[in-house]
């Protein structure tokens, strides 16, 4: 680790005074709270809600802090700075989740305030990352390299955090919230299984502006959103949320925990008196004061302005010839990298998920060295994407040998993205304290089954998502194979389901197959369903398309046969 | 219960629960609970002085919107009082939406109340408290900076 980095200009948006002001502040009646709570003032159940949307939950064995990635962007110097924190507070690493968020999972209570002032110092915090209020927003993790961006999200994200942050009506709701925002026709943030999703598209006009989806979710009851608005201008989204929240706030289901989110709010009352509600409470709003002046909305959105890429060649020889030479590296440049905005740049996955670890786990030296690659090869700037990896977003061709090189070194090279290892996984039963089963230990099982990349890349896209509990944190509904664990007094069994997806325009809640099997047989499950679609496929059939084509018979028969 | 107010001078009026007030709304002292329709207050809140919103529990936040409703939409300007699970860790968000006076047994409650417009000297977001959001301070900044303004 080098001790001095050079100053290096970011392209997403930078915190003022008003920003740190605000954030100091936090951390500052965070740390009462916190010695409140230790003089026994607050009892637990007051203090959970304080605690919660500061990041910090009571799990298994200890708190766990949940850091905010907001849209999941971040400088070198942030990734370095939570390498420190992980290393100064906790053990030394930390779990990248769905949401794009860190999390830290031995944190204790008294250091939690000095850990959130550490974050401060790089314009970082963890609020509203738990809590029943306005979550973390999410965005898509290419926003701002995208080959297919109608408009960089984060803009709106970062309006949309700074609105919701400290939202002093908003702050009580029924249940979490959570919103996120693609700028692309092809959905990477999955917008239709978020209580709002919003999607940026241009009309017939030329004018860009949002599709409003809501009351989509996973969970216990997944349902795929409703869209209330077709088109909303941009420069009234603000208002167009605020209205959403306040019937949801007013309306929304408190008598029971789980019935509480927006989805089954609109699910009740139907979509069309949703919109009713909504489009109300809108029009009384509107033209006040939460209008987006254009000054706002540039001003936010210049912080954003792409980097300044120097022109690089588009064709290199030394990439032609490695990926003759090196089979493994031709793979990776299949899997880990994809077309970037700009001829001459590509974006770079690293892959947080080799061959039979954690996913999503990354030790403190891998993050400085992330950090590292990304101040040599990509700007500066790395981000989380929600299926647990870590981009690169601007990556030269020219220096994709030497990037893969070093995140081989970090063990992040695995060329499976999007493959059948690149499994989501929650913590599941070794640190959450709602969870029915284990996770990662599954997601281990499979990933070192199907460790051979040549027979990965031959079975092609295939998405495993593997929830610990019907909470679904790792978003099993919309896995291609889904894996929900469950407790049948007391033995750890796992539910199959196939066919969920979260592409856009094919969003799809998979469907169970049949009985729960016992964790030593999830993987001859799985290896019985992808031989079932090894000899159903057709031409450039994908897993989830053949299913679709088929149907689950065959599948279930073979993998009923082999467990 | 005390009464906590930031001015010191909470009303003494016994306000009617809403079901009864409805039947004499005249009485200008009016408690709801957070499921009533504030928006039924529209013709009266001129004449109201005091209306009590209820948090049946400290987590359950809708009177936070009934209150932003009175304010912002009906204009009601007399006092708005907040009971039930009051604790002093919600006064930031209570006086923002437009409480002013507040039923709470916690201990150490009144003297959170006087230093809580000042636990948070920057706002993101428009509310009842007429605190202009970061937002905004940026864009005048920005216009005393600017040659051309």
């Amino acid at each position: 680790m080098p001790d001095t980095h050079f100053y290096r200009p970011t392209h997403f948006y930078q915190y003022d005074d008003y920003d740190r002001t605000l954030v100091s502040e936090r951390v500052e009646q965070f740390r009462d709270q916190v010695r409140r709570r230790i003089a026994g003032e607050l009892t637990e159940e007051q203090f959970k809600p304080l605690r919660l949307t500061n990041g910090l939950y009571l799990q298994l064995h200890a708190y766990m802090l949940r850091i905010a990635i907001p849209y999941g962007t971040l400088s070198s110097r942030q990734l370095r700075k939570l390498a420190d924190i992980s290393r100064k507070y906790d053990r030394g690493y930390g779990h990248f989740t769905t949401r794009q968020n860190l999390q830290l999972n031995w944190i204790k209570l008294e250091d939690a305030p000095d850990a959130l002032a550490a974050l401060a110092e790089v314009d970082m915090h963890a609020m509203q990352t738990s809590g029943n209020c306005i979550r973390n927003v999410t965005a898509d993790h290419y926003a701002g390299a995208a080959i297919d961006e109608i408009e960089d999200p984060r803009i709106w994200c970062e309006i949309v955090r700074q609105w919701s942050t400290l939202h002093p009506e908003f702050s009580f709701l029924p249940r979490k919230f959570k919103i996120a925002i693609t700028g692309s026709p092809n959905d990477r943030a999955a917008v239709r299984v978020h209580d709002i999703g919003l999607r940026l598209w241009a009309n017939e006009a030329g004018d860009v502006g949002f599709e409003v989806i809501v009351g989509g979710g996973l969970g216990r009851t997944p349902m795929i959103g409703k869209t209330l608005r077709e088109f909303l201008p941009r420069d009234e989204l603000l208002a167009y949320l605020e209205a959403t929240l306040r019937v949801y706030n007013r309306y929304g289901r408190r008598d029971n925990l789980y019935k509480a989110r927006i989805k089954i709010l609109v699910h009740e009352i139907g979509a069309e008196k949703m919109r009713e509600e909504v489009e109300a409470e809108y029009a009384a709003i509107k033209d006040g004061a939460l209008k987006l002046p254009a000054e706002t909305i540039e001003a936010i959105a210049r912080q954003f302005a792409p980097p300044p890429l120097p022109h690089r060649p588009a064709v290199v020889a030394e990439v032609e010839g490695l990926k003759l030479d090196d089979r493994e590296f031709a793979l990776w440049l299949k899997s880990n990298v994809a077309p970037h905005r700009m001829a001459g740049y590509r974006i770079v996955t690293a892959s947080l998920k080799p061959a039979g670890a954690p996913p999503g786990d990354a030790s403190a030296v891998q993050m400085e060295g992330v950090a590292d690659i990304a101040d040599a090869y990509s700007q500066g700037e790395i981000r989380v994407s929600h299926e647990q990896n870590l981009i690169l977003p601007h990556v030269a061709v020219e220096d994709l040998p030497a990037v893969w090189r070093a995140l081989g070194r970090l063990g992040f090279a695995e060329a499976n993205v999007g493959k059948i290892t690149d499994i989501i996984a929650c913590p599941g039963l070794d640190y959450c304290a709602l969870a029915n089963a284990r996770s990662i230990p599954v997601a281990q099982r499979i990933s070192n089954h199907f460790a051979e990349l040549a027979r990965q890349h031959d079975i092609g896209d295939l998405k495993i998502k593997i929830s610990g509990c019907i909470n679904a944190c790792g978003h099993h509904h919309v896995g291609h194979i889904g894996i929900l664990g469950v407790d049948k007094n007391g033995v750890e069994l796992y539910q199959l389901s196939l066919g969920g997806d979260v592409d856009f325009g094919k969003t799809a809640i998979g469907a169970i197959l049949g009985p729960a099997v016992t964790a030593d047989k999830v993987v001859e499950a799985v290896d019985a369903m992808v031989a079932t679609y090894l000899d159903n496929r057709g031409d450039g059939e994908r897993f989830v398309d053949t299913y679709r084509r088929i149907g689950a018979q065959p599948f279930k028969e073979r993998v009923y046969a082999a467990v | 219960m005390p009464l906590f107010s930031e001015t010191g001078s909470a009303t003494i009026l016994e306000p009617l629960p809403f079901a009864e007030w409805q039947q004499r709304p005249a009485w200008p002292a009016v408690s709801l609970a957070n499921t009533d329709p504030v928006e039924d207050l529209a013709p009266h809140v001129g004449r109201l002085r005091l209306i009590v919103l209820s948090f049946p529990k400290f987590s359950d936040g809708r009177a936070y919107s009934q209150a932003r409703l009175l304010r912002g939409r009906l204009g009601y300007a007399g006092e708005l009082r907040a009971t039930g699970g009051v604790l002093q860790d919600q006064l930031p968000f209570m006086l923002r939406c437009g409480f002013d006076s507040f039923e709470s047994d916690q201990k150490g409650f009144g003297e959170a109340l006087a230093k809580a417009r000042t636990l948070f000297s920057v706002v993101y977001q428009p509310a009842e408290d007429d605190r202009a959001p970061a937002s905004l301070l940026r864009l005048s900044r920005h216009k005393v900076l600017s040659p051309r303004a």
